[in-house]
């Protein structure tokens, strides 16, 4: 193909990329945007042209051994849910913008830590950049057909030409806000659709190599099988692979933590945490799936070209030498669309720790200090800007001077080893609070020093001595310390090797030097707060310890010089209302100077946001032992407070309950009062009869004999009254306290009724009333019979005290219902009035419709019939809708 | 001229020892066993003073005696209450509606007897 027109298509590439993004950004509340989908996507930025080229390059020369680099993300994929969701929280709390700020913060703002940590990023991404570039260049060699020419100079380099485009698309999308910790949305569409192309086109061009050019997998396995040297790329080998394959493994599943642009896609861009809970199976699908082909393709490759070509490029070889060109564009585009994303990611997250890390903590502070808000944001892109396109020229010449001569797989592994140099004070500062920044700092130096003597110096020395002495015989001879072997241990693969005695030697030093150092109090201030993550959320602002002097009003002039006056203004009333402070308020406390800080981080990063902070502060030295005093205090007032709020809902459960049982005592008073009141009224009835009689009597000698019986009749009577009245009053008090005990026996209720109905037949004939008893049949249950009598006898005489004379008529009955006995005592007496239903088991309730004017009861007789059936677990009520009499009910129920 | 009694009360025990003495005393004694049954009285005949319970059945004391002295013809009518009610706010709410005097149970019939007189003499 021509190379304009793969210039064109490149051109109408990107022209699509930059409308996305533009659409991305315009629509950034869309579902389209925001959705774990297009998070996980994202994530798959770790698959570069590397994955897409490079794999197949080691699977046609070594076999297997590209599969380590996958393996290691997908076994971290779970862990994601509880690591990376920590990272992410905590980055969100505090604005953070790259793991440069990430790691600096951690170690208390370490101005020095973040720098080092931007400087050991930029050693391991710009090979990498580099890397894409030079797949890109020698990618579009091939599609163009252009084998031939080389370029001489920077100006008719294609490559220069993209690296710039690319450049500027990062610029464009990647500063449209100063505060580096706003999501790209923009750039995160592109890298999202670009993973699913580059995904579908390699498994497209995998289809076809495997199915349309060979007869299928197995029809490649066989004709693979009978070449040379088959074996030994099939299998694992000796110990020693295995051991390749652990560093290997392990180097892969720190650095998809560690690398910026993952931190940026995974950590930085995550809108929802919940997002991860897919991302955890689907990303490892991804990887699953770009690994398919891999090896058919690798043998296909070999089987057609043997090893005259250059076997990373085979999917683009392959398609072209069967004259597919439209595969093989295809083919093409998918790897520049793996290029673009991750330079573009990879320069973004660089840019930003370049700014905010490098230029303004170490140069540019007092410069904006002076400055009008305005002027600062400006500033603050332009940093960025220049950083992004900074990057990218300087990888274009790495590449130029150096990636030439190596192949993508081994500049790949370079850069992750130099990038997992971060990974001790990383996952360890994550989970033990004694990680002091020396500690990180010098582990960091020096595994940076091993990989770059172990990895880097052998092939630049290499390049430019044009001798292979340093490999051969170690530095000024001395054989244990051959770059590849070092300290003899010489049968690991170099990265491996390296990756070892790096991140061994920084581990050790990084464990050894927190241990010996103290750390000042702000280190460990941080490091409680990462550690406890936990009490994190709730510890928030007051997390910080800090002691000072500092005054609003100061704070506030240098938030306006980078948020602008309505912004500061903005965030400082959320400030005050939030913490209910008055707004007003003069003295700047530790909680406002760190929100403040966090204010700032955003922009120019968390070290610079520390500096330009207490450039208005007066802070004071905190001794250790008082930050850990004060922790534990915050954390004790956490806890405390919890208990207390607790106790307090108790308390209020309590009240509220004692307040129920007040009323409740209340109501029984009253009605103790008003029984008092009824038994007083009650009692003296008869005793004014008695006393009114015997008065009489007395002061009346010559009184008749028969007038002077009838007084003396009627004091006896009287009399008997009281000492019922006595005995009911007990009786009901015994029922009401619960001091009686029933005498459960069983006993056959039709003989009880029958033994009622005998009790009351005197005072029946008297007023001639019939009582007719109707179910003869005996049944058995367990009762108290003399209680029952009682209940009967009492229904009895008051059913005869509401007939009339001569026609009265009453009828007992009692039926078996479900696990109860219903006993019933119907007559054909007046009725009791409807208004009267609820009331007639009151005590002392009298009902109008009496027929005689003063009853022979106590009023306590329903009273305690209720309580007497109540206390065998039965019910009683009086049955409504009767067309003439009253029918009274009760239950006593049975096993 | 002979003095006239009305006793409204549902105990008919405390009635009849009323009764007695009343008649002794030389009154002419008229029974009533609750309000209903004194106002049907007050219609044929006008006693000098009625003694009146106030807990009974129907009618109570307390409207009899309402009917009594918001009535022309018959609010001359002195009424004295006799009742178990001995609680200060019942002896002020039965003196409010206009009760000449206000006794409790139980009592001494010599005294009732001596109370009636001061009114009625």
């Amino acid at each position: 193909m021509n190379s304009y027109a793969v210039i064109i298509i490149i051109i109408i590439y990107l022209a699509m990329l930059f409308y996305i993004a533009f659409l991305a950004e315009k629509k950034r509340q869309s579902k389209w945007v925001n959705n774990p989908y297009v998070y996980t996507l994202s994530l798959a930025v770790y698959c570069s042209a590397w994955t897409y080229y490079g794999s197949v390059g080691i699977a046609a020369n070594s076999g297997i051994h590209f599969l380590p680099i996958y393996l290691g993300p997908v076994i971290a994929a779970p862990l994601w849910i509880v690591v990376l969701r920590k990272i992410i929280r905590i980055s969100k709390q505090h604005k953070i913008s790259s793991i440069a700020d990430f790691i600096s913060l951690r170690y208390g703002n370490n101005r020095f830590l973040g720098a080092l940590v931007t400087v050991i990023c930029l050693f391991g991404t710009l090979p990498y950049i580099s890397l894409q570039l030079k797949a890109v260049s020698e990618t579009f060699e091939i599609i163009s057909g252009d084998n031939s020419y080389v370029s001489t100079t920077v100006i008719d380099d294609s490559t220069f030409y993209i690296a710039l485009l690319l450049a500027i698309f990062a610029a464009f999308f990647g500063t449209q806000n100063t505060d580096a910790s706003e999501k790209h949305k923009g750039i995160v569409a592109t890298v999202a659709l670009e993973s699913m192309l580059k995904l579908l086109f390699f498994l497209a061009i995998g289809t076809y190599i495997t199915f349309y050019l060979f007869d299928g997998t197995s029809d490649i396995y066989e004709k693979i099988s009978v070449t040379d040297n088959f074996k030994e790329l099939t299998t694992l080998g000796k110990v020693e692979d295995g051991f390749n394959w652990f560093f290997m493994i392990a180097l892969s599943f720190m650095v998809v933590f560690l690398l910026p642009r993952q931190f940026q896609v995974a950590v930085l861009e995550n809108n929802r945490e919940k997002h991860l809970k897919k991302a955890i199976w689907l990303f490892p699908l991804y990887l699953l799936l770009f690994n398919i082909f891999v090896i058919f393709i690798a043998w296909a490759g070999k089987l057609t070209f043997g090893s005259t070509e250059n076997a990373e490029y085979y999917t683009l070889l392959l398609p072209l030498e069967y004259g597919n060109t439209f595969l093989a564009t295809l083919v093409f585009l998918g790897g520049f669309s793996a290029v673009i994303s991750m330079v573009v990611v990879s320069t973004l997250a660089l840019s930003t720790m370049v700014s905010n890390n490098l230029v303004i903590p170490y140069g540019f502070l007092d410069k904006f200090i002076k400055n009008q808000p305005e002027r600062n944001s400006k500033y603050i892109k332009t940093i960025r800007r220049v950083s992004i396109f900074t990057i990218i020229i300087a990888a274009y010449f790495f590449y130029v001077i150096f990636s030439k001569a190596l192949s993508l797989y081994s500049i790949g592994l370079i850069s992750f080893v130099i990038i997992s140099q971060l990974a001790p004070s990383f996952f360890i500062g994550l989970y033990w609070n004694r990680g002091s920044s020396k500690g990180a700092i010098i582990g960091m130096i020096v595994g940076f020093c091993i990989a770059i003597y172990t990895l880097v110096l052998p092939f630049t020395l290499e390049a430019y001595t044009g001798t292979d002495d340093f490999r051969q015989y170690g530095l000024m001879g001395i054989e244990a310390l051959k770059p590849y072997a070092l300290f003899g241990i010489d049968f690991l693969s170099p990265p491996a090797h390296a990756f070892f005695w790096s991140i061994t030697f920084n581990l050790f030093s990084y464990l050894m030097f927190s241990l010996m150092s103290k750390g000042n109090y702000r280190e460990r201030n941080y490091a409680e707060m990462f550690v406890d993550s936990k009490n994190f959320t709730n510890l928030q602002d007051n997390a910080l310890v800090w002691k000072g002097e500092a005054y609003v009003a100061d704070i506030k002039n240098v938030l306006a010089r980078f948020l602008g006056e309505k912004r500061a203004n903005r965030a400082l009333k959320i400030f005050f209302t939030k913490y209910k402070l008055s707004q007003d308020t003069q003295l700047a406390d530790a909680r406002l100077i760190n929100f403040s800080e966090k204010l700032l981080t955003g922009s120019i990063g968390s070290a610079s946001a520390k500096i330009l902070i207490a450039s208005v502060v007066k802070e004071e030295q905190i001794s250790l032992v008082e930050v850990l005093k004060i922790l534990e205090e915050s954390k004790e007032n956490i806890v405390s407070n919890k208990v207390l709020l607790e106790k307090s809902n108790e308390l209020s459960q309590l009240t509220s309950q004692l307040k129920e049982a007040n009323e409740e005592l209340i109501d029984k008073d009253k009605q103790k009062d008003e029984f008092l009141d009824t038994v007083a009224h009650e009692l003296k009835t008869p005793i004014t009869g008695i006393r009114a009689a015997a008065e009489v009597i007395l002061d009346d000698e010559e009184m008749p004999k028969e007038i002077k019986v009838q007084f003396l009749k009627n004091i006896l009577q009287d009399s008997d009254r009281l000492g019922r009245l006595i005995k009911n009053i007990l009786d009901f008090e015994k029922l009401e306290t619960g001091g009686l005990h029933l005498d459960l026996q069983p006993q056959d209720i039709q003989k009880t009724i029958g033994k009622a109905i005998a009790s009351v037949s005197q005072i029946a004939s008297k007023k001639e009333v019939l009582i007719v008893n109707n179910n003869m049949h005996p049944f058995v249950i367990n009762y108290d019979e003399d209680r029952i009598l009682q209940v009967l006898t009492n229904l009895l005489s008051n059913a005869i005290k509401f007939c009339e004379t001569k026609t009265g008529k009453i009828i007992v009955d009692y039926k078996i219902g479900n696990q109860v006995v219903e006993i019933s005592v119907a007559d054909n007496g007046k009725g009791i009035p409807e208004e009267d239903f609820i009331y007639i088991f009151d005590k002392f309730y009298q009902s109008k419709n009496q027929n005689t004017r003063k009853p022979e009861g106590s009023g306590l007789g329903l009273a305690i019939t209720k309580q007497i059936v109540e206390k065998h677990k039965g019910k009683i009520w009086a049955k409504k809708d009767i067309k003439n009499g009253a029918t009274l009910v009760f239950t006593i129920p049975f096993e | 001229m002979t003095k006239k009694i009305l006793i409204v009360d549902d105990e008919p025990n405390i009635v009849m020892s009323l009764e007695y003495t009343f008649k002794k005393q030389g009154f002419e004694v008229f029974i009533a066993r609750d309000g209903s049954e004194a106002l049907e009285i007050l219609k044929d005949h006008t006693p000098n003073v009625v003694l009146l319970d106030i807990m009974m059945p129907n009618v109570d004391g307390y409207q009899t005696l309402t009917f009594i002295k918001e009535s022309e013809s018959l609010k001359h009518i002195k009424v004295v209450f006799l009742t178990a009610k001995n609680k200060a706010s019942d002896v002020e709410k039965g003196l409010k509606l206009g009760a000449d005097k206000y006794l409790t149970k139980p009592f001494s019939v010599k005294k009732i007897v001596s109370e009636i007189l001061e009114l009625v003499t």
